[in-house]
C-alpha cells in the first residue's frame, strides 16, 4: 500500500545520485528488499512503473534484490537464513539466534552511463 | 558504469526520526507507537489508559486516520493534549508529521507521547518514529495467524497486546497459538491480554507501560 511513497523515496534518490554525475544517464538503480521490510516486490514494480510513466525517468530501470531473513546463532555463531520461520540453528540446533538480515530497504547502486567523450 | 550508493531508501524519514528521538531523550518524553488493524481497538485501549492516568500526569497523545477526527475527540474527553493527524490517504505515520505536531502543539516533558498510528499492519511498520517502543495489538476476533501473515511489523514491535479479551468465550481464538505465532517471527515479543471494556487485564499494561517509562527516564538521566 505504501509502495508509491517507497518508489517515489527511491527516485528522490536517483535525482540527488543523479546530480553527482552530470551529463550521465541513470540507466538502472540496484535495492535490497528483505523479507521482513513490509514491502512487496511487484507492488513496487507497479508503483515505480506508474511515477516514472511519461517522465524523464520512464527508461529508468528497478533492478531488485530481494533479501531473506537471516539469524546468526548466538551458541555457535553459525549464520543462516530462515525458512519456513524455523529459527533453530541448523548447525547446533539452538534455538537461541538473533538477527543479522531481512529488514533491508536500501538503495544498493546506480548503474550509469557516461556520455562519450568528445573527440 | 556502476556506482555504489548505500543509502536507505527511507533515510529522509530515518534522519528525521533520529532527531526525534534525540529532542525525546533531552527532554524526558518516552514516546510509544501503537500499531494495529482498523479495529483492533487502539483507540479504546488509549481511552482507558487516559483514564487510569492522573490529569497532572504530562501525557499528549498524536492520533493517526486518513479521514475524520473522530478518534481525537473520543480521546479528547480526558483532560489531557491531544491532536488529531488527518494523513488524507496516506496509509502511515512518517517521523516528519510527528515532528509538524509536536511542535504545533508545543508539548514539552518530560512527560509520555502516546502515538496512534494509522490501522494498519503494514506500511506504519516501516516508518521509524523515534519512538521507544512499537506496541502491536491484534484482538481475538482476528486469526491467530497474523504474525505470520504480517511478520514486518511483530518482529520490529516490542509488546503485543492481545484484545478484546473478554470476547473470548463467543469466539474461536486460542491465544496460545496466537502467541507462539509470534514467537517465532520474534521469540523475544512480550506479550499482555487485556479487555479495555471489562479492564481485565489493564493492571498488567500499566505496570508495564509504567516500568517502561521508569527505565527510560534513567537511560535519559543517564545520557543528558
Amino acid at each position: 500500500m505504501h509502495e508509491i511513497g517507497i518508489a517515489t523515496s527511491i527516485l528522490e534518490c536517483v535525482a540527488a545520485e543523479a546530480q553527482r554525475h552530470p551529463g550521465a544517464q541513470v540507466i538502472a538503480v540496484g535495492v535490497r528488499i528483505g523479507e521482513l521490510a513490509a514491502v512487496d516486490k511487484d507492488a513496487l514494480d507497479f508503483a515505480f512503473e506508474c511515477i516514472t510513466r511519461d517522465t524523464e525517468w520512464e527508461h529508468l530501470k528497478l533492478e531488485v534484490e530481494w533479501c531473506p531473513r537471516r539469524q546468526k546463532c548466538l551458541a555457535c555463531d553459525e549464520e543462516f537464513v530462515v525458512r519456513e520461520l524455523d529459527l533453530a540453528c541448523p548447525r547446533c540446533g539452538a534455538d537461541n539466534s538473533t538477527c543479522i538480515g531481512g529488514t533491508e530497504l536500501d538503495i544498493a547502486y546506480l548503474e550509469l552511463e557516461e556520455p562519450c567523450a568528445k573527440s | 558504469m556502476r556506482e555504489v550508493v548505500e543509502k536507505k531508501v527511507l533515510s529522509e524519514n530515518d534522519r528525521l526520526a533520529a532527531e526525534l528521538r534525540h529532542r525525546y531523550r533531552e527532554q524526558n518524553i518516552l514516546c510509544v507507537n501503537f500499531i494495529s488493524s482498523p479495529g483492533s481497538g487502539k483507540t479504546a485501549l488509549l481511552e482507558k489508559t487516559l483514564a487510569s492516568l492522573a490529569p497532572s500526569q504530562p501525557v499528549a497523545v498524536l492520533t493517526g486516520d486518513i479521514q475524520t477526527d473522530n478518534d481525537a475527540r473520543r480521546l479528547s474527553r480526558y483532560g489531557f493534549p491531544v491532536r488529531q493527524i488527518v494523513t488524507g490517504g496516506t496509509c502511515h505515520l512518517d517521523a516528519r508529521m510527528i515532528d509538524r505536531h509536536l511542535t504545533e502543539m508545543n508539548f514539552r516533558g518530560p512527560g509520555l507521547l502516546l502515538v496512534e498510528n494509522v490501522g494498519n499492519l503494514v506500511c506504519p511498520s516501516s516508518y521509524d518514529l523515534g519512538e521507544a517502543a512499537k506496541i502491536v495489538l491484534l484482538s481475538v476476533t482476528e486469526g491467530e495467524d497474523k504474525p505470520l501473515k504480517y511478520p514486518g511489523i511483530f518482529h520490529r514491535a516490542s509488546l503485543m497486546i492481545l484484545t478484546k479479551t473478554d470476547l473470548l468465550p463467543h469466539v474461536d481464538f486460542q491465544p496460545d497459538l496466537a502467541l507462539g505465532n509470534a514467537r517465532k517471527v520474534h521469540p523475544e515479543i512480550e506479550y499482555i491480554a487485556l479487555s479495555s471494556r471489562t479492564g481485565d487485564g489493564f493492571d498488567k499494561w500499566l505496570a508495564w507501560l509504567d516500568a517502561l517509562q521508569r527505565k527510560f527516564q534513567q537511560t535519559a538521566a543517564a545520557t543528558n
